[in-house]
């Protein structure tokens, strides 16, 4: 229950912080939910990586799909990745959910600090 | 074991961004480039894209409407001039921005402060200072901004561009922003004219003064002549032959002492100009009038050569004001439709490749280059400190000292082996001080010839043959710029600079530039050829190339009751002039029997040639290869005497040479202690030729050897991004001049019936942005030779289906 709304909560509002904010924004999203909620070490990590993975690879994917791949297959033959657009796709989201994967669990391990 | 964690995961996170957060050599920031939200993916832009806007925006006095077609070519209609301009320069930024602002850095010699510390920005930016581009448009920017029309309306357009920039947000940038990571500076009116000055450098800036004097050291002044001569034995002029000229109001003098001085001097020059603009850029065009054409109203056809690159070059727009209703290409970074037609006149422009740039050779007092011999007394120079942005490094200084005749180019510092006796100041009629912009705000509004003779009086530099036609009936050309007056010889060598006797003495008076109004034939053509037969009466060595000039001719010559078809399809001529005319020479002097099978295959391929440069064409390559070859041979042995930079005859040249004379003298190998014989010669090459495409027939295809390919002004750094291989025929001597990197940039044909008719095409489309539909939509239409009907809006069609999209500006 708790994971879950953490998911639900990172994704929106780190959506809503990346029209404002500088793209590291998620991290302090990730951060501060799972300040807020903490959970264990492993499904902290979890709840951030999770959230922006989806938040990332989804809208890459709803973009490129609009875009029918016009630009990404050309910046994964750049990156030489074939034209892979998945790829790309596949990249763009695990990058962002590392980022908040460790800031996730970063919040919730100074909750459990603090708590103490 | 909480806290391990803790500074763990803190510790990885800050250290993440950070990385991410960096340029790294070549790879951008990857966090802030994969973010969809901000990176690279808010550039994919959806393929239903909804252009539709509405923007409230400071600096306009009333309502602008853009309506854009399915082409998403604009089509402003603002109630004043000046709201107009600003609106052209908003949208140049709006769909063109990063090139704007690149190209305008390369002008001044910026671009290392975008790409880095790397030997060959560093060099390209100083050459292009030491060449005084910054100083060539500081002089255009004051004489423009003293001339209220001009200043008025670039005003306009520069106050438009940043009326775009300010609006951008992070995630708008252009995605070369984004891959580089750096952002858009101010636009200025400075900048129009840095890329006005490009173009000048482009299209008036080559001449081969130090190759012709390294070539001195081996060939005499006579020996000179016959290799590179002023006028082709073929060529057709633009102002037909035995057209009389008045006398010259000027009359140069030749100073006392040059045959030994200057003609004879032998000394040769190790300085060389890495970044040379092409030989290659030209053009045609060409109008027919009334008399010629199906409808009995004059047709204007226009294919400018460029080196092609995406974004294009060229911005396709239609502008409506009361006082103008102009259609055609733009230069993103300037104001004005630049080749087009408006409800009255057509007008086209080809390079007139005259020689506007000479050296001198300057003596300094001492390695500090503050004082320079002139006139037998020392002079102080001007000095001129470029401080060169290197991103990354700190800024590089370089003092370019500025003499009587220009910035001293190439001296001890810039190019190691000249010496402080021995630097080279350069005289270019682009420093002058000039109002480019001037003439096409005239022209885009001009009704008539006379309209068009005074636009066109305004103009300096570079040098173009200015082609006009109007729908009362008029064809008219001016080759028109401010062109020194030389006497015979001046300016083919370098001169000395120690004193004022080898300066330029004066300018062909305007009037006396090569005109013509009505020719008697019913049409005009220009092509780069040289622009008059040998009776004109001033000295004018230029770059001029006389094949495509010989085609059109011959086949406007034979053409009546022509349509606009006729015209595109002549501008997609394959047939090469010259492959008919050197093609029965070299057969005729090849010796069959030398030949194995192999190459008597390909030489049955030549034989059975129609001499169309057809994209699947094989007999194309082997000529192509077979004549590259004859050239190495003929002239590679006494060339190699030459140190430094040489350059050998043109194609053209050779070609005239052989048809005149079997047997002259350069045929023989001078390395050899046989006598080489044409036969000998031309078989030789057959053979290298065949042997040089692996004597594999298949390697053989013309498209395929020739690999046509538009490339990103990034060049190889951003490969995905060109457009490669495309099958397309034609070579720089075929009137559908398409070579591997450069050719048609714009396709135009104006036909000036009541109202206009006109098609046309470039290679490259209306969005700059790699991540839109509309980045190259045009190329493959280029490639096949299809055109488009360019929709000349009116005011009552605002409800017409062609519209698909609006952007209204209103004033806040």
């Amino acid at each position: 229950m708790r994971f879950s709304l953490s998911v639900i909560l990172i994704i929106i509002l780190a959506f809503i912080a990346g029209i404002y904010l500088p793209w590291w924004s998620i991290a302090i999203i990730a951060f501060l939910v799972l300040l807020v909620l903490p959970q264990g070490i492993g499904l902290s990590f979890l709840a951030g990586f999770i959230s922006i993975f989806l938040l990332w690879a989804g809208l890459a994917l709803f973009i490129d799909i609009k875009n029918e791949s016009i630009l990404s297959q050309k910046i994964a033959a750049l990156f030489s990745l074939g034209e892979a657009s998945f790829l790309l796709i596949l990249i763009t989201g695990l990058l962002g959910g590392m980022v908040a994967g460790f800031a996730a669990m970063s919040g919730s391990t100074l909750r459990l600090i603090l708590n103490r | 074991m909480r806290v391990f964690w803790f500074l763990f995961s803190t510790i990885l996170t800050i250290a993440l961004i950070i990385i991410l957060d960096m340029k790294w050599g070549a790879v951008p920031p990857l966090g802030k480039f994969l973010s969809p939200q901000q990176g690279f993916w808010q550039n994919a832009e959806s393929v239903n894209h909804d252009y539709n806007q509405h923007i409230i925006i400071e600096g306009l006095k009333g309502n602008v409407n853009v309506h854009f077609d399915e082409r998403l070519v604009p089509h402003i209609f603002a109630e004043s001039d000046e709201d107009a301009f600003y609106v052209q320069g908003f949208i140049h930024a709006k769909f063109r921005l990063w090139q704007m602002e690149f190209q305008t850095h390369a002008a001044a010699g910026r671009i290392s402060e975008i790409l880095g510390n790397d030997e060959r920005f560093i060099r390209y930016d100083r050459e292009q200072r030491r060449l005084g581009m910054g100083y060539a448009a500081e002089n255009a920017l004051e004489e423009m901004e003293k001339d209220p029309a001009t200043k008025i309306s670039s005003d306009a357009y520069t106050a438009g561009v940043n009326a775009y920039i300010a609006s951008l947000t992070e995630s708008e940038l252009p995605i070369e922003y984004k891959l580089l990571d750096y952002k858009p500076e101010a636009w200025t009116n400075l900048k129009i004219a840095l890329f006005i000055k490009q173009m000048t450098k482009d299209l008036a800036g080559f001449e081969r003064d130090i190759e012709f004097t390294n070539a001195k050291s081996v060939f005499n002044v006579d020996e000179m002549k016959l290799l590179f001569p002023e006028v082709s034995d073929s060529s057709l002029p633009i102002i037909p032959k035995g057209t009389a000229f008045d006398v010259p109001g000027i009359v140069p003098q030749k100073p006392a002492g040059a045959d030994s001085l200057y003609f004879k001097k032998d000394t040769v020059i190790s300085a060389i100009e890495i970044n040379k603009p092409l030989k290659a850029n030209g053009s045609n065009s060409w109008a027919l009038n009334g008399t010629l054409t199906a409808s009995g109203s004059p047709i204007l056809c226009n294919d400018p050569h460029l080196n092609l690159s995406l974004p294009s070059i060229w911005y396709e727009m239609q502008i409506v004001t009361p006082n103008m209703n102009v259609y055609g290409v733009t230069f993103p970074g300037t104001q004005s439709i630049i080749i087009g037609f408006n409800e009255h006149i057509a007008f086209g422009f080809t390079n007139a490749g005259r020689d506007v740039k000479d050296y001198y050779q300057v003596k300094f007092r001492d390695e500090s280059k503050r004082e320079y011999w002139f006139d037998s007394s020392w002079q102080a120079s001007q000095m001129r400190v470029e401080a060169i942005k290197v991103r990354g490094s700190a800024d590089i200084l370089d003092t370019v000292a500025y003499t009587v005749f220009g910035p001293v180019m190439y001296d001890g510092i810039f190019s190691s082996e000249s010496t402080v006796d021995k630097a080279l100041a350069v005289r270019w009629s682009a420093h002058d001080a000039s109002n480019e912009p001037a003439m096409w705000l005239k022209l885009n509004k001009a009704q008539n010839y006379q309209d068009y003779e005074d636009a066109i009086k305004l103009f300096t530099t570079p040098g173009q043959n200015m082609l006009f036609a109007s729908k009362t009936g008029d064809i008219a050309v001016w080759q028109q710029a401010q062109f020194p007056a030389r006497w015979e010889g001046q300016g083919l060598f370098i001169m000395p600079g120690e004193d004022s006797s080898y300066m330029w003495q004066g300018f062909i008076p305007q009037i006396e530039n090569p005109n013509i109004l009505n020719p008697s034939s019913g049409f005009i053509q220009t092509a780069n050829q040289r622009a008059v037969d040998d009776t004109y009466p001033y000295f004018i060595p230029g770059n001029y190339i006389a094949s495509r000039g010989i085609a059109i001719e011959k086949r406007l010559q034979q053409m009546r009751n022509v349509t606009p078809k006729d015209m595109m399809a002549l501008q997609m001529d394959y047939h090469s002039v010259t492959a008919a005319a050197a093609v029965p020479l070299f057969l005729k002097y090849t010796n069959e029997a030398a030949l194995s099978d192999t190459e008597r295959n390909f030489l049955n391929e030549v034989k059975r040639w129609d001499f169309n440069t057809t994209p699947d064409s094989k007999a194309t390559t082997i000529y192509q290869a077979w004549m590259d070859s004859l050239e190495k041979l003929i002239w590679h042995d006494e060339f190699a005497n030459i140190p430094y930079a040489k350059s050998y005859p043109d194609e053209q040249t050779l070609l005239e040479l052989l048809l005149k004379d079997s047997a002259f003298k350069y045929i023989d190998d001078i390395n050899t202690s046989d006598t080489e014989t044409i036969d000998r010669q031309i078989t030789q090459a057959f053979k290298l030729a065949v042997a040089g495409l692996d004597n594999d027939l298949d390697n053989a295809v013309w498209y395929k050897h020739k690999n046509v390919s538009i490339y990103h002004l990034l060049r190889q750094s951003v490969l995905p991004f060109a457009r490669t291989e495309l099958v397309a025929g034609g070579w720089g001597n075929t009137i559908n001049a398409i070579k591997s990197t450069h050719g048609p940039s714009w396709r135009m044909v104006v036909h000036l019936t009541e109202p206009v008719e006109a098609f046309g095409v470039y290679p490259g489309g209306q969005s700059g942005n790699p991540g839109s539909r509309f980045y190259d939509s045009f190329v493959n239409d280029w490639v096949k030779g299809n055109y488009y009907t360019l929709w000349v809006m009116n005011n009552e069609d605002v409800n017409d289906s062609k519209i698909k999209w609006t952007i209204s500006f209103s004033a806040s």
